[in-house]
């Protein structure tokens, strides 16, 4: 057999025999997309949101703005412009959009909330300036559709960086990696092979945990299974060169652990696996442009839920393209067997 | 394979401060030393693992490099195996790294692993592993087989089976680097030996030309009472024991019946490698 179908065989042999790594692998995010899904299915629908446009009249000028079940959410159209908000009508992060300057509302005529706003305001009571009507259409996004991208992302960051980055430092430890050098294959074939073995490990648990998921929570799937896969491919390949760099050197198992997670859990967070990082400081959304979590959850969000094609997504493909060879370089200077 | 000035420090320690060694093809050299001797980085440099400082290593006359891994088997002291694969998948993963492995059948066969194939790589006992090391290090048919303390923590039955493995390589004309802690391993399969102390070569040769250069006759060797009289001439206290090298038995032994010694537990041997290395170097093998 040729040598590096063979290491990555035994590599995957591996994985898969190790039964409690391959079922953490795939149970961790089940267990948290579906809890998530179950924690977030709740209460959310009893209050309403209202975003506000344009110059806005004091509530005593348009009772409706007295409304106290509804929270009002202003948009400066100077830092969004009109269609991004109604946009978020449309996925039903609103339930309404007030518009002062072109005297309209908006409703989704697919929410109920909606519905029952439009109710309010057809009181002249209530609309005091006789705003019109204006109707969009789409499909509410629960929190689960916008949370499944990340939690994938998430999944896959620890797998590659941990399946790759830790397995090369404990093999280094343990003397694996002296008995290879001892042999006449080469540090690329063997990393090579390693990479090889885990970007299907990775790939086809990701697509086993959305396809399992999917069966019980439908998620949202507006554009194409074939760019969704093709940004998730990439993005593991980007995640694993990065996780290659801390496996060059090290020969510690604590350190590489500790650093890992240390370089982890900002990504995480900065990435916009759980919240979204619209309306934090400015500074964290640039760090969070480093991260290659951020461009696989990016991409993946807008193929999802707002059905992106290959052209929109193609600045995130091109960025993790871009990382995957930095990080490739960068481990492959740096990389020693002991 | 010939070893020229070799030299190898690690800060101020010199690891290795000037060998030469000569291995005649074919041949089982024996490496011995105490812990620290620097056998291992001398054995390490020679297997390309270990870069050295200074010195030249010749493998059939040319510096090792280019397709000298393809050549050569390797048996570390300490080796990890990947986990959860079973012996026959490592075997075949090992075998995928040589352009000309040695048959599958032929190396189980070798090595007796027929009975633990299927087995995995983590539930093997001391002298399976050991085997199995050996059948990892034998794959490319080598022409130079180094041995880094085959035998060290097994049972002395797995230690002799494992010689008998050896024993089979080395019929095959394949030249052998051998380190161990055991004498008695040296004594059996070494055709040459050098006892290496702090970095350097004390003395290297066949076991019986050393034994014969460093010893005549025998060795009495008996528990010494403690007693503080004078010691019969030629005796020194060693381990508690006095030991006595004489090429005149009968003399010797009236010297000390003379001396009022109690002869009961007295042992009379050729000396050995053992005998060899503490009169070399001063110390225990194990220390």
């Amino acid at each position: 057999m040729n040598q590096f179908l063979a290491m990555v065989k035994a590599r995957t042999m591996e994985f898969v025999r190790d039964r409690g790594t391959f079922f953490w692998n795939l149970l961790f995010p089940l267990i948290l997309v579906f809890g998530f899904s179950f924690v977030f299915s709740g209460n959310q629908d009893k209050i309403f949101k209202v975003g506000l446009l344009g110059d806005v009249p004091q509530s005593s000028q348009y009772s409706f703005l007295e409304l106290e079940q509804a929270e009002f959410i202003p948009y400066d159209l100077e830092q969004i412009d009109r269609e991004t908000v109604v946009q978020k009508l449309r996925m039903h992060q609103l339930d309404m959009l007030l518009d002062f300057d072109k005297n309209s509302y908006y409703i989704n005529d697919q929410s109920a909330n909606g519905k029952i706003l439009r109710m309010l305001l057809q009181n002249p009571q209530y609309n005091q300036m006789a705003l019109q009507e204006k109707e969009v259409s789409g499909k509410a996004i629960r929190y689960v559709d916008w949370l499944v991208p990340g939690v994938i992302g998430m999944n896959m960051l620890f797998s590659c960086m941990f399946g790759v980055g830790f397995v090369i430092v404990r093999y280094r430890k343990n003397g694996v990696l002296k008995r290879l050098k001892a042999t006449p294959v080469s540090a690329f074939s063997f990393v090579s092979a390693q990479m090889a073995s885990r970007f299907f490990i990775v790939l086809l648990t990701s697509m086993v945990v959305f396809a399992g998921t999917n069966i019980f929570l439908k998620f949202m799937m507006l554009g194409s299974y074939w760019n969704l896969i093709l940004i998730t491919a990439l993005a593991i390949l980007c995640m694993i060169s990065l996780g290659l760099i801390f496996a060059s050197r090290f020969k510690s198992e604590e350190l590489a652990s500790g650093v890992l997670n240390l370089l982890n859990f900002p990504m995480i967070i900065f990435s916009g696996v759980f919240f979204s990082l619209e309306g934090t400081p400015p500074l964290m959304q640039k760090i969070a442009r480093f991260f290659p979590l951020t461009h696989f959850i990016e991409g993946a969000r807008a193929i999802m839920l707002e059905g992106a094609g290959f052209v929109q997504i193609l600045p995130n493909l091109i960025t993790l393209a871009a990382m995957t060879l930095l990080f490739l370089v960068t481990a492959s200077l740096l990389f020693q067997w002991d | 394979m010939q070893v020229e000035g070799l030299h190898k420090s690690y800060g101020a320690l010199k690891a290795v401060d000037g060998i030469d060694l000569e291995i005649p093809r074919g041949s089982c050299f024996g490496l011995l030393g105490p812990n620290g001797a620097g056998k291992t980085t001398t054995i390490e440099m020679m297997e390309g693992i270990v870069k050295a400082d200074d010195g030249r290593i010749l493998f059939k006359g040319k510096p090792i490099g280019g397709d000298f891994k393809k050549k050569v088997g390797i048996q570390f002291q300490n080796t990890a195996l990947p986990e959860f694969i079973t012996v026959k998948e490592t075997l075949e993963l090992f075998s995928s790294f040589y352009p000309h492995p040695r048959p599958m059948d032929e190396l189980i066969e070798l090595c007796s692993l027929l009975d633990i194939l299927n087995q995995d790589n983590r539930k093997l006992s001391g002298g399976q592993r050991q085997r199995m090391l050996l059948a990892l290090a034998i794959i490319p048919k080598p022409e130079m087989l180094f041995l880094d303390e085959p035998t060290t923590g097994l049972d002395p039955q797995a230690r002799r089976n494992f010689w008998k493995l050896i024993e089979g390589v080395k019929a095959e004309d394949t030249s052998i680097l051998l380190t161990t802690h055991y004498m008695d391993e040296a004594q059996l399969l070494c055709d040459y030996i050098a006892i290496m102390d702090k970095g350097k070569v004390l003395e290297c040769d066949t076991p019986q030309k050393l034994l014969e250069k460093h010893f005549k006759g025998v060795l009495i060797r008996l528990p010494h009472d403690g007693d503080e009289r004078e010691l019969p001439q030629g005796a020194v206290i060693t381990g508690g024991n006095l030991e006595m090298q004489t090429v005149d038995l009968d003399a010797s032994l009236k010297k000390l019946l003379s001396s009022s010694y109690d002869l009961t537990g007295m042992t009379i041997d050729k000396p050995n490698l053992e005998d060899l290395f503490i009169k070399l170097t001063g110390s225990s093998l194990r220390t």
